[in-house]
């Protein structure tokens, strides 16, 4: 097994994306995202020095829109979805601390 | 957790930090570094950086057609991407990449400007309805730039990247503060309008520089059309990154994030009082943790918001469905060369045509207040005059010649013909611009009307208070001229029929003189220049512009 990420990884990582995971899980899921990473080593075996990261695979650049207005959604309809709403907003739970 | 300590370059085993873009962390010095004391005694130097969040002047929001428009009624500013609904698709608005790097060519030159790929910053917050924001992580738009403070200090500029801003929360319940709310509302009218976050290097020394920072930061974003800089709407939002060192060291120690500085006052105040908690840990041998801290203006104090460990884990990644962002350089040199002139040139040039250094106080004031092109104008006028010799209380005379050479009296070029001005002009003119014309429409005044008021009164036929009292009609009636407005209240402006009469008076009272006047050489002509001014300013009491006087003379003996 690869050392290249533990349970503790992956329940910090389910932490910070809110995934409630028992620990029978956490095993799974350490072991199956280890084979992915192992499987990532093959590429480490290169020499890419020379190669620039990727971040897309398109050859794409520079799509882009003019700023022109279009259409929005009425008040109601943005909240039509809202568990609850007041006074035209979303209402939601308390929250604990501030925004990043 | 951190080292307090994290480089002291006398200690040669100590590493070199760097910023966010693997550049060397540098701090400047400065003749004006604020020093706090600790509890015992000991005494600590600032070092700050400063991010600025500049909402862009576009009509839409970053990635999609929604209005980007403060004050409308909440969640109507709206679309299926500002709210994150499923399957909807971010497309990145051309403008606000104009207006990134409109900034990078103003604080960096073209040069400064990258090809850039936006990143997910993921956290949970109602505010951020995707439940992630959309940013730019390693590979900003804008990579280095600087900024010459009105006091002469310079600030780096480490980066700009592109971002979109978050909805905004109304705490209800708990006298609307987070703690002991009841629930709370949020408006998505916010959420998505782009945002360029600036941030600075390390080489703010003092608050006075922190407060100078943002106003010249400020200044430029609203030259440059990038910004409109309204701190009292949220356009312009400052946070601060403040560490300190023993004084006279070359220490680099833990840093915290201030948030919520929503004014300058609050910004000096926060940095101060920050800097005076770390001096006081470190002094007590106590670690000062890296965390992100909340200024609470009411009570003059901050206090943690979070530590780095709970949520500074954003596990970045590049934005899968926006491609790079890549300007050509042909569209950055257009960029480049539309911008405007910026705060810095603009003193440097009011300082050059006024004489003044480009730190005076007024040479900051009326820049900053985008009334040096009046003040230059006006002063290019006077220089015109002064030139021309003609009669400052013919009310006509600077029209004309404005209307004569138009092109260098306003304009580029304007600078270098200003500072031709006579002194004595330049002292009136900088007067009225920081003083009497402050108020309302004084910025509207049309330089010539100002340069015709300051003829009068550097010609002696007006004193300051008279002048005073002159310039505020002229400011409330666009049509009056100065002459109009003296001889209206009064003030015995001479217009150029009494001026001339009384050189005609002088000429045919003392015919033997003329005669000697008009056929002397200039020596003789010059001696007797002094007698004939006599006689017109005895005849006129003192009221008579000698300079005009002498035109009238040198004109007539040549007719």
């Amino acid at each position: 097994m690869s050392t290249r990420i533990t349970s503790d990884d992956v329940a910090h990582v389910a932490q910070l994306a809110r995934l409630e995971l028992d620990p029978a899980q956490v095993e799974l899921f350490t072991g199956q995202l280890a084979a992915i990473l192992e499987h990532a080593e093959d590429v480490e075996a290169l020499d890419l020095a020379d190669v620039a990261p990727t971040s897309h695979p398109y050859p794409l650049v520079n799509v882009l829109r003019p700023d022109e207005v279009g259409a929005t959604l009425p008040n109601a309809e943005a909240l039509a979805a809202a568990p609850q709403a007041e006074g035209g907003r979303f209402r939601v739970p308390t929250i604990l601390g501030e925004a990043p | 957790m951190t080292d307090t300590v994290l480089s002291d370059p006398t200690n040669p085993d100590g590493r070199a930090p760097t910023d966010s873009l693997g550049n060397a962390i540098t701090v400047p010095d400065s003749d004006d570094v604020t020093v706090v004391t600790a509890a015992d005694g000991s005494r600590w130097e600032l070092v700050c950086g400063l991010e600025v969040h500049a909402e862009l002047a576009t009509a839409t929001k970053m990635f999609s057609g929604a209005p980007n428009h403060f004050g409308d009624d909440p969640n109507t500013n709206v679309d299926p991407v500002t709210l994150g609904l499923p399957g909807t698709l971010p497309v990145v608005n051309q403008k606000a990449v104009e207006l990134a790097v409109r900034f990078g060519c103003a604080v960096g030159g073209p040069q400064s400007v990258r090809r850039s790929v936006f990143s997910r910053k993921n956290y949970f917050y109602p505010d951020m309805p995707k439940n992630f924001q959309i940013s730019q992580y390693d590979q900003p738009i804008v990579v280095a730039g600087e900024l010459e403070l009105p006091s002469g200090h310079v600030v780096g500029i480490e980066r700009a990247h592109l971002e979109e801003d978050t909805g905004k929360s109304t705490h209800v319940g708990g006298a609307g503060r987070i703690t002991g709310a009841d629930h709370s509302l949020v408006d998505y009218n916010r959420a998505g309008v782009p945002l360029l976050e600036i941030v600075s290097r390390p080489h703010v020394r003092s608050t006075e520089q922190a407060r100078q920072y943002v106003a010249e930061l400020r200044s430029i974003l609203v030259a440059c059309g990038i910004s409109d800089g309204k701190m009292e709407e949220g356009s312009m939002r400052v946070d601060a990154n403040v560490s300190v060192r023993r004084e006279g060291s070359q220490e680099l120690r833990t840093r915290c994030e201030i948030k919520n500085l929503n004014s300058l006052r609050s910004l000096g105040r926060a940095i101060e009082h920050e800097a005076t908690r770390q001096a006081d840990l470190h002094a007590a041998g106590q670690k000062v943790v890296q965390e992100t801290r909340h200024w609470d203006e009411a009570q003059g104090v901050t206090g943690t918001m979070r530590s780095k460990e709970e949520a500074d884990d954003y596990r970045y990644f590049p934005e899968p469905d926006l491609v790079p962002v890549d300007p050509s350089p042909e569209w950055i040199a257009e960029i480049a060369a539309a911008l405007p002139m910026l705060p810095a040139a603009r003193r440097a040039r009011l300082a050059e045509a006024t004489g003044e250094p480009r730190t005076a106080e007024s040479v900051v004031v009326v820049v900053d207040r985008a009334q040096d092109d009046q003040a230059i104008s006006a002063l290019a006028h006077l220089a015109r005059l002064a030139e021309v010799g003609g009669d400052p209380s013919a009310a006509s005379t600077l029209a004309a010649l404005a209307d004569d050479d138009v092109d260098g009296l306003s304009g580029p070029d304007a600078g270098a013909r200003a500072a031709a001005a006579p002194d004595a002009a330049k002292a009136r003119v900088l007067v009225h611009v920081t003083q009497n014309l402050a108020g309302e429409g004084g910025a509207d005044l049309a330089p010539v009307r100002l340069a015709e008021l300051v003829a009068l009164e550097v010609a002696g036929e007006l004193t300051a208070t008279q002048a005073k009292q002159v310039l505020a009609e002229l400011v409330a009636d666009p049509e009056a001229t100065a002459a109009g407005v003296a001889a209206a209240k009064g003030f015995e402006a001479m217009d150029t029929g009494a001026l001339e009469a009384a050189v005609d008076a002088a000429i045919a009272g003392n015919p033997a003189e003329w005669e000697q006047y008009r056929t002397g050489d200039p020596k003789v002509r010059g001696k007797l220049t002094g007698f004939f001014v006599g006689q017109i300013m005895k005849a006129t009491k003192g009221q008579a512009d000698g300079k005009a006087a002498t035109a009238l003379l040198t004109q007539k003996a040549t007719d």
